[in-house]
Order: structure tokens, then C-alpha cells, then sequence
């Protein structure tokens, strides 16, 4: 089994599939990270992709503050990740707050919603840093396992099908 | 069945994915080339689907589960026929069943991206089915057999009779292989107003399943252009070679087109292609 274990593990470490979400930032962050997609710093060459589904990520990017109006938001798409799966706060407004920290309407930093495992400072974080902070969050993805799979796949149905039907409790907007 | 047969059989089933993986490596690598970046390693697609599977499934309702492993039971199947050398249109028929269930897949899910993603798929065979099905014909008409063993036992390259139809069938190859401007249902790369179409729903080991079955179907179209210069070895070599690499260029020159343009323009040119290559084959025969 240790053979498996170490090829799933470098896999992981191999391809980490990313999505952004922009917790209402400036853009000068959301600039940076997909400079890091361009030729100059080019992550496809670490297997870094940027694809645009929660359910297909490995990696949620956030950045800026979060306020009442989209942690719900946030939460949803965190949710709709399946395991393993690791969270990057981007940026000043991602890690803490930044400047926005006391504004009435904030909740302060993407940790006050869903657990973060790597903080990337900056205003704006430089590019190397976000590459940086991906490849620290592989080094906590690795070795993450996902949930036990004692429930029979009967179970899994049942909770789908529990999911749709609670589907107006979850809405976001309206 | 001989043992030779069954031996070939075995060896298709576990190359052809190996195969694909391969291929769609080599692509993202000369793709990034093209674009002044450095790529991937060759690997990654094995990489990718490797992860995909070691993650935790989700699952969204029975149907999706069922048309995914019958999506990839017919890829495998379509595989296997060609081996056998069995008939082309029987592996088309098998190769329908496939890609009908995965859209079914898609549709089981109440995500509208997903839905239209399904139905720009359902369009997307609508365009190349009937051509694939032209192509079979013109091949029928040169060799006089449908059956791949019959085929190949024709002593001179298809290709150089039906060379319009290659033509034909290289669209229908560039949408199998979802590539631009044909990319509408489901994209290889981020980024676009589907999210990932027809894939958006699929997740995890489902995800890295209906991976695999691309692989076989990737390869199978891949086979049957390999017909068209089954005479030498290496002709078919710089057939396949040409071919894959015009379908690289073309995908990183074209932008992605609406599935207006694409029926009407494939339809148009495929079709009155088709009726140049048979008029010049009787006209041959006078």
C-alpha cells in the first residue's frame, strides 16, 4: 500500500487545481494571482490550474475582506469543495481585515468563516508570494486524508437527495 | 476468437489509456510552447487523474454514478471492438451509446451549467455523428467492407482516394478532442461562461473516470484516422502526427465559436466535401 499511498501523495502535490474567489477586494490581489498565469511566472509548469468550479478544487484563493453579505457566499463554495482540500487568505484585507477591519459592515478576515491554512501578506501580495503560499498549503494538503468512507454509498444518495430538497435554506440571495 | 485476437484485445485495453494520457501531456506541453510558456510535465495528465481519484467522492444523485461507468464501459467496449477488427459501424453505435449516457449524467443534476452544457453536447454530436457516418460510407465504398480486417487487408492508403473525407473526419476529431473552436460544451482550460460545461457536475473519481474514457475515445478516433494509411507503418506514423499537430494549431489560432456557426459551417463544408470525394471516386471509375 505504501507505493499507492506515496503516488497519490506526489500526485496531490502535483497538481493542485485552484479557485479564486474575490471576497470583495480591491482587485489589486486578484491582479497579482492571475498575473502568476501569465508567461512570466506561468504555474501551469508546477500543474497549477486555475479552474473555475469549487467541485473540481483542490485549493480556494481568497482575497479581500469578508462582510456579512458574502460569507454566506464564501461558506457555500467552501462547502461544495470535496476533500482534501486547503484555503489560502491572500493579501491584507484576506489575512486580517487590511484597512477595513473596523468598517460597520465587516467581518474581518477570511478565518472568521472557514479555516485557513496559509496567510500570504501584502498590499498587494507579490506573485512569488502566492506561488509560495500554494506550495506551503500542498506541503498540509499532502498528507490530509479524505473523510473515512465507512458510509455505503446508499448513504451518500440519501444525504443528496436531503441536500436538494433543503436547497432554499442555502440561498445566498433573495 | 484466436488467442492473437484475444492478445490484441488485452494489449489495446491497457495501452489505449496510457496512450491518451500521454497524447493530452504532449499537448499541454506544445500548447504552452506555443504560447512562450514552459508547461507541464508530460505526466500530468496521469498526475491529475491520479489525485482526482484518491479524492472524496460527492455525490450528487444515482443516475450521474450509473452514466459515468456506462460512459466508460463503451469507451473501453469501442476499444476492444476495433482490436477485434470488427465492424466500424458497430463501434459507432457503441461510441453513441457512451457519449448519450454521459450527457445523461449531466442532465441528472439540477445545475444550469451543467444543463446547458449537456445540451450544447447533445449539439455537438448532432454535428459530427452524421459525418462520421459519411466517412464510414466513403470508406465502404473504396474497400467494399465495413469490417476492419477487411479494410486493412486493401492494398493501397485510403487516403489517397478519400482525401476530402480525411478532411471530414479531422472535425470530427477536433470536437471529440473538445478543442477550439469547437470547445462550446466543455473546456480543457478555466475560464469560460460554463464553468466547465457538461463536466461542472462531475467530481472527484467521477471526474477522473470520465477522464479516462476521453483517453479511450481519444485514441479510438485517433485508430480510425490511422486507417486511412494502414499500408506502411510509418505512413501512418506521419499521418497521425500531421494530423494531431494541425489540430494543436488550430486550436491555439481560433477562438470559440457559438453552436450556430459550428453546425452550420461543419454541416456545409463536411457535407459538400463528402460530395466532391465520392463524384471524383465515380468519375475515377469511368
Amino acid at each position: 500500500m505504501g507505493f499507492f499511498k506515496d503516488l497519490l501523495h506526489k500526485s496531490r502535490m502535483k497538481s493542485p487545481w485552484l479557485i479564486h474567489f474575490d471576497c470583495g477586494s480591491c482587485n489589486g490581489c486578484d491582479i497579482e494571482i492571475l498575473a502568476c498565469l501569465t508567461p512570466v511566472y506561468d504555474v501551469e509548469r508546477f500543474g497549477i490550474l486555475n479552474i473555475g468550479n469549487p467541485k473540481h478544487a483542490d485549493i480556494l484563493v481568497v482575497s479581500g475582506t469578508v462582510n456579512y453579505r458574502n460569507a454566506k457566499a464564501l461558506k457555500n463554495i467552501y462547502d461544495q469543495m470535496p476533500e482534501p482540500k486547503a484555503v489560502i487568505a491572500i493579501g491584507a484585507c484576506g489575512t486580517s481585515g487590511g484597512v477595513f477591519r473596523e468598517a460597520y459592515n465587516v467581518l474581518g478576515g477570511v478565518d472568521k468563516v472557514i479555516p485557513v491554512d496559509v496567510y500570504v501578506p501584502g498590499c498587494p501580495a507579490k506573485p512569488e508570494a502566492i506561488i509560495d503560499g500554494v506550495v506551503l498549503a500542498l506541503e498540509k494538503l499532502k498528507e490530509r486524508q479524505p473523510a473515512k468512507e465507512t458510509e455505503p454509498l446508499v448513504a451518500d444518495l440519501k444525504k443528496a437527495r436531503e441536500f436538494y430538497e433543503n436547497r432554499e435554506d442555502r440561498q445566498v440571495t433573495g | 476468437m484466436e488467442i492473437k485476437t484475444i492478445v490484441y484485445v488485452i494489449l489495446a485495453i491497457i495501452l489505449a489509456p496510457i496512450a491518451g494520457g500521454l497524447l493530452a501531456g504532449i499537448d499541454r506541453r506544445l500548447t504552452a510552447w506555443f504560447q512562450g510558456r514552459f508547461g507541464p510535465p508530460i505526466l500530468q495528465p496521469f498526475y491529475d487523474v491520479i489525485k482526482l481519484l484518491g479524492k472524496d467522492r460527492q455525490v450528487v444523485n444515482y443516475w450521474q454514478i450509473f452514466c459515468v461507468h456506462i460512459y466508460l464501459v463503451a469507451a473501453i467496449l469501442c476499444v476492444a471492438l476495433f482490436a477485434m477488427q470488427s465492424d466500424l459501424l458497430m463501434i459507432f453505435f457503441v461510441m453513441t451509446i457512451g457519449a448519450v449516457f454521459m450527457v445523461a449524467g449531466a442532465m441528472a443534476a439540477p445545475s444550469p451549467y451543467s444543463q446547458l452544457g449537456a445540451q450544447r453536447e447533445l449539439i455537438q454530436m448532432l454535428t459530427y455523428e452524421p459525418l462520421l457516418v459519411i466517412v464510414f460510407v466513403g470508406i465502404y465504398f473504396v474497400t467494399g467492407s465495413f469490417k476492419i480486417d477487411e479494410i486493412l487487408a486493401y492494398d493501397r492508403p485510403i487516403f489517397l482516394l478519400l482525401p476530402l473525407l480525411y478532411l471530414v473526419l479531422t472535425f470530427a476529431l477536433t470536437i471529440k478532442l473538445r478543442k477550439s473552436p469547437f470547445d462550446i460544451s466543455a473546456s480543457h482550460h478555466a475560464h469560460q461562461e460554463l464553468v466547465r460545461g457538461v463536466l461542472t457536475e462531475y467530481s472527484g473519481p467521477y471526474l477522473a473516470i470520465l477522464e479516462i474514457a476521453h483517453w479511450y475515445d481519444i485514441v479510438l478516433i485517433l485508430a480510425i484516422c490511422s486507417l486511412f494509411w494502414s499500408t506502411s507503418f510509418i505512413g501512418m506514423v506521419i499521418l497521425l502526427a500531421v494530423t494531431y499537430l494541425a489540430e494543436i494549431v488550430i486550436d491555439n489560432v481560433t477562438p470559440r465559436m457559438t453552436w450556430k456557426w459550428m453546425l452550420t459551417y461543419v454541416w456545409a463544408v463536411g457535407i459538400s466535401l463528402s460530395f466532391f470525394n465520392m463524384a471524383l471516386l465515380y468519375a475515377k471509375n469511368f
